[in-house]
């Protein structure tokens, strides 16, 4: 329990946070817009609107929403979220409109002349939403892969983070380390007082050797979540004139598959990302990267080999020989009078009659498949996390291989707060309560 | 009208450190008490220091305070704390003769130069027409100080409670300050209660001491104060150790409804780490028995203090469950248990000078900022009576910060996160654990203390001569080297690998402790044992301590950028309105403290550290 300062600062310094509004549905004319009110004046504004008393709190009901001369705006339905329950943790008001643009230009307008009203800048929303503690940051993250995701793995991901998978994870861990911490803190704060365990306990050990195998299970998966939001690469190498280019451009006619393209400097298409049941991945023609004097154009390319170094698989084509793994293909099947299809492992295909562009696309989405999809959803999906579980492991590694218990514990502060970097902090209270809350300390 | 540079209120242990601390830097001091006789009164359990709290008393003592020497001077007996559990965590602690205590902490304020004691009874402030504090109204007429120090205790309108009766009163037989509370009350400060309580005295002529099992003070003492003891002293008294049982939980659980706190009336909050015995059987209902420990009051006072029993049920049930305790089947109540509701301040409205931020010239120290502890009450009082003086005579203020003390980590508590229950020190508060231990208090904050003048010339002059002789055993250390072949022949397990090191080096091995150096380099046996520990606790910690130096220089200079004073939270882009609350609240005076305040989030703090930048 905290008490609170008994003057209702929250009125007089409220008022100088500014109440935002956006519309927050798609692109109009559409069948309905949503037009979002975030702030204290929220209410407020819904009030003046509609000029009848406010609705039940979560409730949607219809409302003629009237503009400031009396004239009405749009027979619409809206919704109030008192604050803190509300997507913002401030007071919030939707208002359902009819989804012309005439309608909604003139509800903004209507907005626009309220005091302390403003237009929310992008993001706006969500910020709020962190700022009040609504959100921690991994599930702001998973939230801005959300508004980027291309795929439908990449959609579930951002999903599942943006729901707090992540922090759902590492709040158990937290709590599971914070569990052993107590004890331990417990046999060095109140060491001469009864019933109080003498340094980590063998229960804490099992513990934290468990927490550690989900720390190391997650590392091994750690590539996949990256994989999944940046999309793998495949690049494809071979000799000169083995038909690179023509098998990039065969796959980019293919627009069903095709998310993006991005032209070369110069000439050729250098990428194309495609959704392969749901896996992004991006197609690297190598054949686009030749010498050039050009400086920007040359980093491009320096950064393009780069990549293409470090391409999840290479698909190599002609008669030259890859490395294991490597996917070979052979183009102009047609010339070379072959059906199009498998032979020992080697994919014949023909870019000019197209034969076998299917059969390499099967194999590519059966590859990506079998490399990040999953029933788990990843945890990791970026470097960030990764950084920090990485720390951690470290120190509980050490915390179990260190006989000093105050140095373990040592140990167990620090991996507690590197795992706290991925959500948020955490304060020596969260160990004292752990601690009172299970022993009894008379003395 | 008399006047002062600073003025005490309240002569427990907060208002004796507050005083004595600003007398000896020269300020003009008063301490008023309502009563002579209540100076230096041990109003709990006779024992000072323990884990955590000794930590505060090395740090009181290091800036030169009373506590730990007059600790020293009144113990029946020493103990270090976790004596197996390495120097970071180690405390010493010391069972006190109530009446020794009392009267050499007397003698030390009436030694103490420049420091009046007065009794009177304070009525209220002199305030002056800008809000300052400018003294106090006594019965015996007004007294003016630039600075006050308020130390009242829990005697801010505080209720007496045993069984379902009560009477006002902070402590037993000592008179409420009735009009004082009113005006404290009247400051309009945000307030909130707890309760705290004792356990009945027992006369130990009744206990039967042969049935029990006794618990001695170490052979060796640590003392409290780093000064050490050298005066004659009469032998040491043990305590001794019996415990509750089925029978006397029973007793208590029948008679549960004649508890105050399970009656329903007091609503304030105790200390989680200190339950009544009523709490300890209904929270923890499945446990047969609680460890009582029976110690003595004094040398020659047949009292006993049965310590961990503290109790507020009707005195004949007390009685009654005392009786059913083994060994004290026959035992006899001097003076039944009570439990005390007191109101105490939301610490969040003081700097961490702890004067009060809208009320210059006004300090808090001690139980009424809702801590609990003779130590951790002495804490404040040398920190508010320091900067008492320092604001008297219009120097900067004096700030305590969480990597160099226990003393900082405590005051940051408080006027950052406030207080929920009743505030106790722990080790496992302070994140710069390893480097905050009793060995080195004196290095951590001495320096400081005689840059101010709050350290007098003795303990100056021995300070000097300790780091001296710490230096000259630091360069022996990194002076002396050795292969491991010359290690191995010491008798000393080491990996073979041929590169000699350093004995500051291979004293950072675990095998390697001080005496096992000795017999590789026998010169170091002339290094003193105190300096000695010191050096290879440094070692030992040494890539702890690195580490934790890295992280103390990034929390200076991020958490140490300074907010202004008047700071205006509401006018800072980017603040939400929960922040701005929460921020206003907690009135954090650096972003190290504002990332301390619960619930304050990571990006409230960005736009907190991109406005400080800007103002820098």
């Amino acid at each position: 329990m905290r008490y609170s300062m008994p003057d209702g600062r929250r009125q007089t310094s409220g008022q100088l946070v500014t109440t935002i509004y956006a519309l927050s549905s798609g692109r109009p004319p559409a069948g309905i817009a949503v037009i979002r009110i975030s702030g204290n004046r929220a209410m407020d504004s819904l009030a003046v609107l509609t000029r009848k008393p406010l609705p039940a709190p979560r409730s949607l009901i219809r409302r003629w929403l009237i503009d400031a001369d009396g004239s009405p705006l749009d027979d619409a339905m809206v919704v109030a979220f008192p604050g803190p329950a509300s997507a913002t943790g401030e007071d919030m008001v939707e208002l359902h409109l009819h989804g012309g643009r005439a309608v909604i230009a003139a509800v903004l307008g209507a907005l626009a002349a309220l005091p302390g009203l403003e237009l929310a800048k992008p993001g706006a929303f969500t910020r709020r939403a962190f700022d009040n503690g609504k959100l921690d940051l991994s599930q702001v993250e998973g939230l801005a892969d959300l508004i980027d995701a291309e795929t439908d793995l990449q959609r579930r991901q951002a999903l599942d983070h943006a729901q707090g998978f992540l922090r759902g994870r590492v709040g158990a861990w937290r709590a599971t380390l914070i569990e052993t911490r107590a004890d331990l803190e417990a046999s060095l704060d109140f060491a001469d007082e009864d019933d109080v365990p003498a340094a980590i306990t063998p229960a804490g050990r099992k513990r934290l050797a468990a927490l550690l195998d989900d720390l190391d299970a997650a590392m091994i998966d750690a590539g996949r979540g990256e994989q999944i939001r940046d999309g793998l690469t495949v690049a494809i190498t071979g000799p000169v004139n083995a038909g690179k280019s023509s098998l990039v451009n065969a796959i980019a006619r293919r627009d069903v598959a095709i998310v993006s393209e991005h032209a070369g400097t110069t000439r050729d298409v250098l990428e194309v990302r495609l959704d392969l049941s749901g896996v992004a991945v991006t197609l690297l023609d190598t054949a686009g990267l030749r010498p050039t004097s050009d400086p920007v154009e040359a980093e491009g390319v320096r950064r393009a080999i780069t990549r293409a170094d470090a391409a999840d698989l290479v698909i190599v084509m002609g008669e030259a020989s890859g490395r294991a793994g490597d996917l070979r293909v052979i183009g102009k099947s047609d010339l070379l009078g072959r059906c199009a299809g498998w032979d020992d492992d080697i994919l014949y295909l023909s870019t000019v009659t197209r034969d076998g562009i299917d059969l390499l696309l099967d194999r590519l989405t059966s590859w990506a498949a079998d490399k990040v999809v999953r029933s788990e959803p990843a945890l990791i999906t970026r470097e960030r996390h990764r950084e920090a579980i990485t720390g951690a492991r470290f120190e509980l590694r050490s915390a179990l291989s260190i006989t000093d218990a105050v140095l373990a514990a040592e140990h167990l502060r620090l991996a507690s707060s590197l795992l706290d970097t991925v959500i948020d902090q955490v304060t020596t209270d969260d160990v004292l309560d752990a601690i009172f809350s299970r022993f009894c300390l008379g003395k | 009208m008399r006047s002062f540079d600073v003025l005490v209120v309240g002569g427990g242990h907060a208002g004796c450190e507050a005083a004595a601390a600003a007398a000896r830097m020269g300020a003009n001091t008063a301490l008023v008490t309502l009563r002579l006789g209540d100076i230096g009164v041990l109003s709990c359990n006779p024992a000072i220091g323990g884990l955590g709290k000794g930590h505060l008393v090395r740090e009181i003592d290091a800036l030169d305070g009373l506590i730990g020497r007059v600790g020293d001077v009144a113990a029946i007996q020493h103990r270090l704390l976790n004596r197996s559990k390495g120097p970071a965590v180690q405390g010493p602690r010391a069972q006190l003769d109530r009446k020794l205590y009392a009267a050499a902490m007397r003698r030390a304020i009436a030694d103490q130069q420049g420091l009046e004691v007065i009794e009177a009874s304070v009525d209220s402030f002199i305030i002056k027409p800008d809000g300052r504090v400018a003294g106090v109204n006594t019965l015996l007429g007004p007294i003016a100080a630039t600075s006050v120090v308020l130390t009242t205790g829990t005697f801010l309108g505080a209720t007496l409670h045993h069984g379902l009766s009560t009477m006002p009163g902070g402590r037993f037989g000592g008179a409420a300050s009735n009009r004082l509370s009113a005006t404290v009350l009247g400051l309009g400060l945000p307030m909130t209660r707890f309760k705290t309580g004792t356990p009945p005295r027992l006369d130990g002529r009744t206990i039967d001491w042969s049935r029990m099992e006794m618990q001695y003070g170490d052979a060796s003492p640590v003392y409290l104060s780093d000064a050490g003891f050298v005066a004659e002293r009469r032998a040491p008294l043990p305590c001794a150790v019996t415990r509750s049982n089925p029978a006397a939980h029973e007793i208590i659980r029948q008679n549960i409804a004649l508890v105050p706190m399970y009656a329903g009336k007091i609503d304030g909050i105790g200390p989680r780490y200190c339950p009544s015995i009523e709490d300890k059987v209904m929270r923890f209902g499945d446990r047969d028995g609680h460890q009582i420990y029976l110690e003595p009051e004094g040398f020659d006072d047949p009292l006993v203090y049965p310590n961990g029993i503290s109790t507020s049920l009707p005195a004949n049930v007390q009685a009654e469950f005392i009786a059913a305790i083994y060994g004290l089947e026959r035992a006899k109540i001097v003076r039944p248990g009570y439990a005390v509701e007191y109101g105490v301040v939301d610490p969040r409205v003081l700097a961490p000078t702890l004067a009060l931020r809208d009320r210059p010239g006004l300090f808090l120290a001690g139980q009424i900022n809702g801590t609990t502890g003779y130590e951790e009450a002495a804490g404040q009082g040398i920190v508010a009576g320091i900067n008492a003086a320092r604001a008297a005579a219009q120097l900067s203020p004096m700030i305590f910060d969480r990597a160099s003390s226990y003393l900082g980590v405590m005051i940051d508590d408080l006027v950052t996160q406030g207080v929920s229950e009743p505030y106790r020190m722990f080790t496992s508060r302070a994140e710069y654990r390893l480097s905050l231990r009793i060995d080195n208090a004196g290095e951590r904050l001495t320096p400081v203390g005689i840059a101010i003048g709050v350290v007098g010339a003795a303990r100056r002059d021995r300070f000097v001569a300790r780091n001296e002789a710490i230096e000259a055993a630091r360069r022996l250390v990194s002076k002396l080297g050795a292969t491991p072949n010359r290690v191995a022949c010491a008798g000393i397990a080491v990996n073979l690998d041929g590169r000699s090191r350093t004995a500051a080096e291979w004293l950072t091995h675990t095998d390697v402790d001080w005496a096992a150096a000795t017999k590789v380099w026998p010169e170091l046996a002339d290094v003193p044992s105190a300096i000695a520990d010191t050096i290879a606790t440094d070692m030992k910690y040494a890539i702890y301590l690195d580490r934790q130096a890295t992280s103390i220089a990034k929390f200076r200079a991020d958490g140490g950028l300074s907010l202004p004073e008047d700071i205006d939270f509401a006018s800072i882009a980017g603040l939400s309105s929960e922040m701005v609350d929460r921020l206003t609240a907690a009135r954090p005076t650096t972003i190290g403290a504002a990332t301390r305040i619960p619930g304050v989030t990571p990006s409230a703090l960005t736009a907190l550290l991109s406005y400080s930048r800007r103002a820098a």
